[in-house]
């Protein structure tokens, strides 16, 4: 039924009238909103007087970020944890797990660095990212860090891989130069990792988009851990059990870690800035990642001395930490979408701070 | 009663020195706005933007542009109102002056002479103009809001914060431009700010908005392709003494230019003029420095809550929390460091 005085002048066939449609899309936020019913159809009277929107429209666009976006997350972790410890096993001298641990950094780096390059909208242009460092930005330290990480992975990779091919990479006088840089380079590269794997939760919250701006005081934490658990996860597949040992424990860690710091995240969020978090696919991925993580955790714990099942938990914390950076890009990518993920929440806040007595910052004045 | 003491000047650390240039910004007054999109079309003629859009209609009153992005650097909103909507705008107006928001207390300040009467000329710019009259056509029963929405050029802009390439830039004006040679398509400004405006242009082909079947997406030849792209407040034009494109044309100087102290002092005159006539809908956007963006080079006055217009009702530049974001990071990589050495020293072979 209508409530709307208007629909009285309307003719009473129910075809679909412009305006009709055009109306009932405009509600869009304000859903069933009697007054621009379709006269033939049964609409909802519950008013919502929370929140109206722009014909249902986003207020904040999505960067035009794709899943090469997921993949850096998750690789820049993975190489960040690597980094740190290939350089625990160079200082304890544990060759398997180091000789492991330094190609899986530089592998991940490469791929992480070809990734977030793929993605630009002018690629040729990567080398821009280096013109200057801006504190402000994010995305500029990152580079930074990434470009010093890739430095000293990429050396000490380098001469890990001369080592395995027993000499005969096509060095020559730069040989000894490489063996006498890769402890310090791979020393280096620790230091620099574990901004690496942290610093990309501060990318994606120094941002408009809701559910990543909501998650400012939390994020760093759950990548942290999620590069601890793919990173041990990783050594656990690569590295023979008797010298995996700090892998498993670091897989341990990041996984209390991850799942506890994404809890946390969850419970400091406005329902509407966690649904996506929550709901359609990248809730399912969310979902997955930490079941995976605590399957992956378990695993490690019961069979991580007998080389099939360190492997397999392995496996699922590599794939719960891949799960965990494409849900969270995914969630923000979907509260942009959808009006109410910005607008209820920036209501609820100005709100609050009304409530306070706080009413000299609002956007909004009179005179 | 013009707060301008409180504003900051944007471009002042930015070394302009002796090029340095007053503020300008525009001053979007809805209230008589008729929605003519003369503005759109001036923009895109001057601006030579691409289309954007199979032209097709999107079901939103006269609106079928859609929204602010890459090619679309103004865009009227079109908003149909019945009396219940009225009534609720004018009740949240006359809200915002009994919460006693900045700036605002009884009219008694106002600064025409005339006061309620005698509305002040605001139009005394337009040379040999009569004094016209401003009085907004007023129905109780329904109305049509339309606004002109632009780039809110942000006193503390998010979309400049963010940028790693040093492609954006504030100009000696106080804008927030682009250099479309430098920017390499990131994308992390479209993230960062918090108004929805700036957008990469992404490929050489244009979507069709409306989802109907067989809309497919256009051939185009597009300059500055794969990188951001937004208003630059005519930068070219402000260089050489001249108005933006859009509030040149603009038939009922609804879109105005100027310095920006002048345009806030006006913005604040015109909407207690709109209160003293009872019209307690009306409402400032953006003309308060202390705002969650420091206030913005665009001045708006709305007729209803922001949210209405697709404007964010409480935006806040996301740089303001990174110290605390950045605390966060550090802890979370030492935390991190702190880990992996507890795992060498507590695991044995």
């Amino acid at each position: 039924m209508t409530t709307s005085e208007f629909d009285s002048y309307r003719p009473e066939e129910s075809g679909r009238a412009f305006g009709r449609r055009r109306d009932r899309r405009r509600r869009g936020g304000r859903r069933g909103r009697g007054g621009g019913a379709d006269g033939s159809r049964e609409m909802t009277m519950v008013e919502d007087p929370q929140f109206s929107s722009y014909y249902g429209r986003q207020v904040v666009k999505a960067p035009p970020w794709g899943h090469e976006i997921g993949a850096y997350l998750f690789l820049g972790g993975l190489a960040g944890g690597s980094a740190l410890l290939a350089a625990g096993a160079q200082l304890t001298g544990r060759t398997r797990l180091r000789r492991s641990a330094r190609l899986t950094a530089a592998t991940a780096l490469a791929g992480g660095t070809v990734a977030l390059i793929a993605d630009l909208g002018r690629p040729e242009r990567f080398l821009y990212m280096l013109r200057t460092v801006k504190v402000t930005s994010p995305m500029s330290l990152g580079t930074w860090i990434l470009s010093g990480f890739g430095a000293g992975a990429g050396v000490a990779a380098a001469a890990e891989a001369d080592r395995v091919t027993g000499g005969r990479l096509p060095l020559g006088p730069l040989r000894r130069l490489l063996h006498a840089a890769e402890g310090p380079a791979g020393l280096g590269a620790a230091v620099l990792g574990a901004p690496l794997a942290s610093y990309t939760g501060v990318l994606l919250s120094n941002t408009a988009i809701p559910t990543w701006y909501a998650s400012r005081h939390h994020l760093p934490y759950v990548f942290v851990g999620s590069a601890g658990l793919a990173s041990g996860g990783a050594a656990m597949i690569t590295s023979p059990v008797r010298e995996a040992g700090p892998g498993r424990v670091l897989a341990c860690l990041g996984v209390v870690v991850d799942v506890v710091a994404m809890e946390r995240m969850k419970a400091s969020m406005h329902p509407m800035e966690l649904e996506p978090l929550e709901e359609g696919a990248p809730g399912t991925m969310v979902k997955w990642a930490e079941r995976l993580a605590i399957a992956g955790g378990v695993g490690t714990v019961l069979g991580g001395r007998w080389r099939p099942t360190a492997v397999l938990s392995g496996l699922a914390l590599v794939t719960a930490s891949a799960l965990t950076r494409f849900g969270v890009l995914d969630a923000g990518l979907d509260s942009a979408k959808d009006p109410k993920h910005t607008i209820e929440p920036q209501k609820a806040r100005l709100a609050a701070r009304r409530a306070a007595g706080i009413t000299g910052d609002s956007i909004t004045t009179v005179g | 009663m013009s707060r301008t003491a409180a504003w900051e000047d944007p471009s002042a650390e930015l070394h302009w020195e002796d090029q340095a240039q007053p503020r300008k910004g525009f001053f979007t007054d809805t209230s008589i706005c008729i929605g003519c999109k003369a503005c759109e079309v001036a923009c895109k003629e001057w601006n030579r933007n691409p289309t954007d859009g199979s032209f097709e209609l999107l079901e939103s009153s006269y609106d079928n542009t859609g929204a602010l992005g890459a090619n679309t650097w103004r865009h009227v909103a079109f908003v149909e109102q019945d009396r219940d909507r009225i009534t609720a705008a004018r009740e949240s107006g006359r809200q915002l002056v009994s919460l006693g928001m900045p700036g605002v207390g009884p009219p008694e300040s106002a600064p025409s002479a005339g006061g309620a009467a005698e509305p002040p000329d605001l139009l005394a710019a337009l040379e040999g103009g009569e004094q016209m009259d401003l009085t907004p056509p007023d129905t109780d029963e329904f109305r049509w809001l339309m606004s002109s929405d632009v780039c809110k050029h942000c006193t503390h802009a998010g979309c400049l914060d963010v940028c790693p390439t040093g492609a954006l830039f504030r100009t000696e004006f106080g804008t927030v431009v682009v250099q479309a040679d430098v920017c390499n398509g990131c994308g992390t400004c479209v993230a960062g700010c918090p108004f929805g405006v700036i957008e990469r242009r992404d490929d050489g082909t244009v979507h069709p908005k409306a989802e109907r079947e067989g809309a497919q997406r256009v051939e185009q030849d597009i300059p500055h392709q794969g990188t951001a792209n937004k208003c630059t407040l005519c930068y070219d034009r402000m260089v050489v003494g001249e108005t933006p494109a859009c509030a040149k044309t603009c038939p009922t100087t609804s879109i105005k230019y100027g310095d920006h102290e002048d345009m806030v002092e006006t913005a604040e005159a015109r909407v207690r003029e709109l209160h003293d006539r009872g019209m307690t809908e009306a409402r400032l956007y953006g003309a308060n420095p202390d705002d969650g963006v420091g206030g913005i080079g665009s001045v708006f006055l709305l007729l209803d809550e922001p949210e209405v217009y697709g404007l964010p009702p409480d935006p806040r530049v996301a740089t303001k929390d990174l110290p605390q974001m950045y605390a966060a990071a550090g802890l979370a990589a030492a935390g991190m460091l702190a880990g992996v050495a507890a795992a060498f020293l507590g695991s044995r072979r």
